[in-house]
Order: structure tokens, then sequence, then C-alpha cells
């Protein structure tokens, strides 16, 4: 993948990461459900240096009718990067790798949402990313679960994401921008924990077939971690800030 | 392409009768892709170049060289790019205009699982450092559509750069010149194989013909190199995967990989 910072260690001999971490320690993670006013569902948040703002709309009526459908409603996803979110001025029209990520978040929440009992309607998820570090399109789903779960909208999970990866021949958890930009590979993976469903998956880099299941499994144990913190969110706000 | 018609709903149901027998639509067993038959230097104006037909699929790629501008941090490497299109002739739902996103997604998938594996090794595609090196562009189109276009693209685009012939290029007054008669095969370093298993009800197939891929829940799409390890990966579709289906399709890809990587072989031996 061809480092750019050569002098840069990614994991030093007690096993330390550029940032600090552990191998198998993600960043520090909040999660706050509400927040925005208009929006019928919404949740922010910060996923090491990321700062994420979701909000969902609807069901409502589909704009142009003839993307309706009569069987069920239909999820819409924009997951969209404020142009000063990047080191460098990102042109603010959505890139192709904007819509890819737009696509397979929709799709990753696809299986959690029951969008039959809302025939000819839509629901819509605008996903702000306002400041990027490595692993936007994970903390963007996990945001967008806790939205949609905000918004009242009947679910059959949440899904919580997080990315494993390889950095220095061993399989850690949370890939960070550095490690994804000098590490030897990024999976994301989103996991529905209480339905045992993996319904985002993507990998670059290169692996073995046995790191590739390993790297599953970090990922996997990893989004269950995830999924406590998003729980958590809802509580907090629906049942006070207090734990079971 | 997308949409779905009350005709794929009562062939998604025959798809799954048969499948609860272990069958296929096609014949085919579920681990069986469909018949590869590659066409190398189909347009000799391109650098390299291939027809590929995937069962009734048929794409055609086309590799063209040429000098380019480096980016401003890897003025030590040269370039690599593969795009994917849907023509309007392919299918009668493809409609002309700027690309939607599943077509983005396409060749983005394609172009991930190729410069990934490192496949085109671009430390050797540099004219002069910083200044002038040399741009591999890798373009596939979609001439007839029976489903999997991601593998069909990436056999295509995989067999069109194995076959290339690069120019040599010397700097002569500050701009890059072509060195006539210095003809030689790209530098590549492994051959990609991509290999796509869609999910339908509880059943996992390689390679969906179009009937299965209009009926299918989900699909998952592995790219591996030729040592056998897994270099790029895309879960596609509206359903999820358990974790065991996650390793069996990743076992599966490897395979099946394997035998496919075989073919591509024999392509680059034709063209030498």
């Amino acid at each position: 993948m061809g480092g750019r910072d050569a002098t840069m260690v990614l994991l030093d001999e007690n096993g330390i990461r550029c940032d600090g971490r552990k191998v198998d320690e993600p960043r520090k993670i909040m999660i706050k459900a509400g927040g925005l006013k208009n929006a019928d569902g919404s949740s922010y948040i910060e996923f090491g240096d990321n700062k994420i703002l979701v909000g969902v709309f609807g069901p409502r009526d589909v704009h142009p009718k003839h993307m309706s459908n009569t069987d069920t409603g239909i999820l819409r996803v924009r997951y969209h990067m404020e142009p000063f979110s990047v080191g460098e001025r990102k042109r603010p029209a959505p890139s192709r790798r904007e819509i890819e990520i737009s696509k397979v978040i929709k799709e990753a929440l696809e299986p959690a949402v029951m969008l039959e009992k809302f025939p000819r309607t839509a629901v819509d998820v605008f996903i702000e990313v306002l400041q990027a570090d490595g692993g936007t399109r994970c903390a963007a789903l996990t945001a967008a679960s806790v939205a949609l779960a905000d918004a009242g909208i009947p679910m059959r999970d949440m899904v919580a994401a997080i990315a494993s990866g390889k950095v220095a021949d061993t399989i850690i958890l949370d890939v960070n921008n550095e490690e994804d930009q000098a590490g030897q590979a990024d999976m994301p993976v989103g996991y529905m924990p209480s339905l045992k469903k993996i319904t985002l998956l993507q990998l670059d880099g290169v692996l073995t077939p046995e790191e590739y299941k390993k790297c599953v499994d970090v990922g996997v144990k990893g989004c269950e971690l995830v999924y406590e913190l998003q729980k958590q969110a809802l509580h907090d706000k629906y049942f006070g800030n207090r734990k079971d | 392409m997308t949409s779905v018609s009350v005709i794929d709903q009562l062939k998604r149901t025959k798809i799954l009768e048969l499948l609860e027998q272990g069958k296929r639509v096609d014949g085919r067993a579920l681990d069986e892709s469909r018949e590869i038959s590659i066409e190398i230097n189909a347009i000799p104006k391109a650098n390299g170049s291939a027809r590929v037909y995937l069962g009734d699929t048929e794409v055609l790629c086309g590799v063209k060289i040429q000098p380019d501008k480096p980016f401003p941090d890897v003025g030590d490497k040269g370039m690599f790019m593969c795009t994917a299109e849907l023509l309007p002739l392919s299918h009668p739902t493809v409609e002309t205009g700027p690309p939607q996103a599943p077509v983005i997604e396409l060749a983005r998938v394609v172009d991930r699982g190729i410069r990934e594996s490192h496949m085109v090794d671009v430390s050797q595609l540099v004219i002069e450092k910083d200044k002038s090196v040399v741009g591999v562009f890798a373009d596939v189109v979609v001439i007839d559509y029976d489903g999997n276009l991601f593998d069909a693209c990436s056999y295509a685009a995989t067999a069109a750069l194995l076959t290339s012939k690069t120019p040599t290029w010397e700097m002569v007054d500050d701009q890059p010149s072509v060195v006539e008669g210095e003809d030689k095969p790209l530098p590549v370093s492994t051959i990609p194989v991509s290999v796509t298993m869609g999910k339908i009800g509880n059943y996992i197939v390689v390679d969906p013909n179009g009937d299965e891929w209009a009926s299918m829940d989900s699909r998952i799409t592995i790219t591996t190199d030729s040592d056998g390890n897994i270099v790029a990966l895309q879960k596609g579709g509206s359903d999820g995967f358990t974790q065991e289906e996650i390793n069996q399709c990743g076992e599966l890809s490897v395979k099946i990989g394997t035998k496919i990587r075989e073919q591509l072989k024999l392509a680059q031996q034709e063209s030498q």
C-alpha cells in the first residue's frame, strides 16, 4: 500500500499503536441520540476524531413519485462530506466515493429496517461528515442506526459497525486514518449483533485466508462493543442518564 | 437491470424451489461458474484488449498506455486506473447520461480488486521521477447483460492487462518521446481473480446469471491473488451474511479463483 510517511511506527515492540492504543482497543466513541429539532430522528457520533451528524426523515411521501414502491417503503441514504472535513478542501459535489458509500450504507441498513410496514413511502437518511479521520463509513452507519431508532422506525435490530485491519502483520481493531493510509489492510464490518448477520463488509489490502477469518472475527467482536454504546445512547435520551 | 418485475418474482420462486433440490436454473452446480471465453487483442489499436464472455454476459476491455503527469505526492510511481461502463445497447433498462450508483459501484469494485492486488507494478512505470510517468488505463464496456458484471469486467480488464504491450519513452527536450521498436509486456506481478457469489434464500451460488442476479437477496465479491491471498471484498444487496457464510465464501473464492487464473494464464501465454 506504500506508506507515505516511512518514519511513522504503526506498531511498536510493546504492541502499542501510533495513537497509543492496544491492538484490540477502539478509539474513544461518543454517541448521542437526538439533537436535531426538525428531523424525525437524529444522532451525533464522535468516533476518535470523526464527527458525524445524521438526520432521518420519514416515513414520508416519495418525491419523485415514480421512485415509490406499492409493496414496500424505500430507504434512501445520502453520505456527504463537508468541504472542510478533510485535510485538503473537498469539492462539495458528491464524489464517486461518496455515491458508493451511500449505496453500501443503504444496503447495510435495509436488512434492519422494517420497510414493508410502510408501502409507498420513503425513509431518508442524511449523513453529514463534519470532520473525517478514517473509518467514517463505519461511524456513519453506527450513527444512522441510532438515528433511525430515534425516529421510531420499526427495526429488527440495529447495525453496529467498526473496521478491523492489518498493520505490521498484526490484525487490529478500529483502523484510524494513518493506519488506513500506511497499513496493510482495512476491512469495514457492519453487523447486527442480535440477529448475528453481517450487513456491511468491504476489504482492501492483502490477507491470507487465515488472517481473513480472524479479521472478520475481530470486526464482529468490535461491533458488539459498539452496539452497547448505541443502546446506551438511546437509553440516555429516553430513560435518563443512568445504566440498567 | 436493477428493477424487479412480476416475472422476476415468479422466477425467484422457481429458482428457490430448484435450489432446495440442489439444482440451478441453468443446470450448474452451486459452486460452478459459467463458461468463460477470452478473446485477446480484439482491438488492435489499443495497447492491450480482451473480449470476455461469461456465459451470455459479454464485455470488452481496451487498455491505453500513455505518458502522464504524476500525482504530486507519488512522483516515483506510474498510474493505473480501471473504469467500467454499461452501454445502452447492453440491456433495455440502461439509460444514457451520467452513471448511476450501481455502475459507479461496479467500476470502483473492479478497479479496487486489480489495484489492491498490486497487479500492475507502477514502480516500473516512471519515465522521469516527478516529471513524467506512464499511465495505464483499462476501460471496460458492457456489451450484453446476463448477470455478474463484476467478474466479467474484472476478467476482461485482467486479461487485457496481462496481454498489453507498453511502448518505451525517453525524455527529449523535457517531453516524453516514444522509442520505436522497444515495445515490451506491461510489468505485472500477480493475477487477481474476482469471484462473485449471490445469496438466494439460504443458498450461496457462484457466478449468478441474469435471472439469479434479479432474484438474489445479497451478494459478495471477493478478489484473490496468485498466492491465494484475499485482496479485496465487497458485500452488496439488501440482506446480510452470517460469519460462517462469510468464511465459506472466502474459501470458495480461493478455490474457484485458482481455476479461473489458469485460464487467464493461457490467454497471457497466447499473446507471447
